[in-house]
């Protein structure tokens, strides 16, 4: 029982960055902008938190700071692919390749140093009492419990609200959201600069409180594999809180195989989460080969009134 | 939609008021449109995007606290300005002209393969392979033999995304991604353990190659014969596209793939194809790295020749003669980067300049295509 425990613990707190840029990526996405940025977003974002922190040592400053620099390239992202209607893909590339720069650049200095604990534990020691759930929750940090309430809170909002059936309808057709009166690039600048503060924050809780300490490229493909599971979840919140953990415990699986004591060398334990993302892509195409993959229709096909591409 | 006016007639004309949201500037006569016709082709727009990206890092170097001017002329002089300097970016520009035309090729009929890097890294451990395992094999055949089977090593890396992209319908971005972790976790496994040189003092590296298991070079420089091999890529890649059935297949998917299938051509395995050739040009890379500069697989043997060939194949705008020059720009950019070292800068500098010209080319690409039009 306690090994269970142990796992799902440590694929929530794995598992976390990838819930939040998958998150990020679904509002984006379900907007119909296709977001392939989010490596870029989430070195920023880290960097920007440890470099925030490191000087003033206040975690509300470090998350607004997050925010300011994911809200800059959210715009840029969002003026390039909604107002200069920019191909998406290379977009999020260029994106991805800035941000791998700008984040080595700005983060030499703190480089290699370990980062203080941030982020407080919501301790709620009266949660033990409920059987074997309750222990899960009762120590998480505040950043998972947001988490937690984000995806309950876009579930809710993609789903049951009218906004939400805005932003459905701008991803799947834009201009008959248009004929609908719905301002669609007023609100994909919107949807985007909102999930780059999400994909922002993935990155920030990465640093802060699964691997405290800054080095260059530390995300090691977690933006990428965020991107697969927008696709694994079919564009669905609480979907993607299950992938995310799932994901989460295969990256820590990998540490557990090498605490145990095994043979196996563990460079090969640490391509399990990158082989297992293409072979989970392979099963979900092969199996759907026949149906919608439930993308946005309108995905990547930028809109301006009147004008057809 | 209160806000539409009404339709008006004054003196016999029918004037119909702009819809709300349209790019209309106060005084009305013109208006900014997109072009789709026009080729967003424009021969100043690299050159131009060069140069605000230095305008953008500028600001950051300043923000350093260094003033950038002398900065970029370090990287400069660094990069060009000595005989040294300049064969260093030539040496630079090999692997980048060879991973910049393998993307590119893939880059025309709209296949993003962003795993150069891995393929790079597939290539060199291919080449690495035959020294370890062959190291007796005659002077004549040892070369032929390892660019053979980094070509065929690098071209199954790109057969992995492909067949993922054709049968499964798997975004080839995610998978060339993912592939480029497992190469380089491979490579590195390969350095750390089974190839690792006894005597190396435990440098993260294989054995050193003998002669005749390198590339020759020119003079005393670094230069070697893998210039040659981008340069015959460059010809026979021009050949190809513009003179082969093949070819011709190719432009025609990548101007309208639905007008080509409609032709009757098959795009998987065409697909298949370019992923292969893509590929096997970025393993060529690999062998030509290890065989013509560093003479053994080591850690760390890419300083990100994968990604940055990206941007050499978009500053090119896919064109075999704009290879050329953007990967002995890019070539210049990564010696200039490791030239600023010196002075206390993290050669990180050359990424964020990478970086930040791709943005201008984009944004760039497409205000090109911008009009503006009269309205009468």
């Amino acid at each position: 029982m306690e090994i269970v425990y142990q796992m799902l613990l440590a694929a929530i707190s794995s598992g976390t960055p990838l819930l939040f840029a998958t998150l990020g990526g679904i509002l984006i996405e379900r907007s119909g902008i296709i977001q392939l940025g989010a490596e870029g977003l989430m070195l920023m974002g880290a960097v920007t938190a440890c470099l925030t922190f490191v000087q003033t040592g206040s975690l509300t400053v470090a998350l607004l700071a997050v925010c300011g620099i994911s809200i800059l390239l959210g715009c840029i992202h969002a003026f390039l692919s909604v107002s200069l209607r920019a191909n998406q893909i290379v977009c999020g590339l260029a994106m991805t390749l800035f941000g791998a720069g700008l984040s080595a650049y700005l983060g030499k200095p703190v480089s290699g140093l370990p980062v203080p604990r941030a982020v407080p534990k919501l301790d709620m020691p009266w949660l033990e009492a409920v059987p074997f759930v309750g222990r899960i929750f009762a120590h998480l940090d505040v950043l998972t419990w947001f988490s937690f309430v984000l995806v309950i809170a876009l579930h809710l909002f993609i789903h049951k609200t009218s906004w939400g059936l805005h932003l459905r309808a701008m991803g799947d057709s834009p201009a008959t959201a248009d004929v609908m009166g719905i301002r669609v690039q007023a609100f994909r600048y919107g949807y985007i600069v909102a999930g780059s503060i999400l994909i922002g924050i993935a990155g920030a809780d990465l640093l802060l409180v699964y691997s405290p300490t800054w080095t260059e490229g530390m995300t090691t493909g977690r933006g990428w594999i965020a991107v697969a599971l927008i696709i694994f979840a079919r564009w669905n919140p609480i979907r993607a809180l299950f992938c995310a953990y799932f994901f989460g415990a295969l990256d820590m699986l990998g540490f557990r195989i090498q605490l145990i004591g095994s043979e196996i060398p563990s460079y090969f334990l640490k391509m399990i989460p990158y082989i297992v993302t293409i072979l989970v892509l392979m099963f979900l195409g092969w199996r759907n080969r026949n149906k919608p993959s439930g993308s946005p229709e309108a995905l990547g096909i930028p809109y301006i009134r009147e004008q057809r591409f | 939609m209160s806000e539409h006016e009404p339709v008006t007639q004054k003196d016999g004309v029918i004037s119909i008021p702009p819809l709300r949201g349209q790019r209309k500037w106060k005084w009305q006569s013109y208006r900014i449109e997109i072009d789709t016709a026009k080729n967003g082709a424009t021969w100043w727009l690299p050159f131009v995007s060069v140069l605000l990206a230095l305008l953008v890092c500028g600001i950051f170097i300043a923000a350093n606290g260094m003033n950038p001017f002398p900065v970029y002329k370090k990287m400069f002089t660094g990069a060009f300005g000595t005989a040294y300097g300049l064969t260093e970016t030539l040496v630079k520009t090999i692997p980048l002209l060879l991973c910049g035309l393998g993307v590119a090729i893939a880059y025309r009929i709209s296949v993003w393969n962003i795993g150069a890097e891995g393929q790079f890294a597939a290539g060199a451990m291919a080449a690495t392979a035959v020294t370890i395992y062959f190291p007796n094999m005659p002077g004549m055949l040892i070369i032929p033999t390892m660019i053979v089977f980094s070509i065929a090593a690098g071209g199954i890396w790109g057969l992995l995304t492909a067949i993922p992209r054709t049968y499964f319908q798997v975004n080839e971005l995610v998978t060339s991604l993912m592939l480029n972790y497992v190469a380089l976790l491979a490579l590195d496994y390969f350095v750390f353990g089974p190839w690792k040189d006894p005597e190396g003092m435990n440098f993260p590296g294989t054995k050193v190659f003998t002669a005749s298991q390198s590339l020759p070079v020119l003079g005393d420089t670094r230069l070697h014969l893998g210039l040659i091999f981008g340069l015959i890529a460059i010809v026979l890649y021009g050949f190809f596209i513009k003179y082969t059935r093949a070819g011709y297949e190719l432009r025609l998917i990548g101007a309208s793939p639905e007008a080509a299938k409609q032709a009757g051509i098959r795009i998987s395995r065409h697909i298949l194809l370019v992923m292969l050739i893509s590929g096997g040009l970025a393993g060529l890379a690999g062998m030509a790295e290890v065989s013509g500069v560093t003479h053994r697989l080591m850690y760390g043997i890419s300083p990100g020749y994968g990604y940055t060939a990206i941007i050499v194949a978009w500053l090119a705008k896919l064109h075999p003669v704009g290879l050329i020059v953007s990967s002995f720009l890019f070539g210049g950019l990564i010696v200039g980067g490791f030239s600023v070292q010196t002075i206390g800068l993290p050669s990180s500098i050359s990424e964020m300049l990478q970086g930040a010209i791709l943005f201008f080319l984009i944004a760039g690409g497409t205000l090109s295509k911008f009009r503006l039009r009269k309205i009468r």
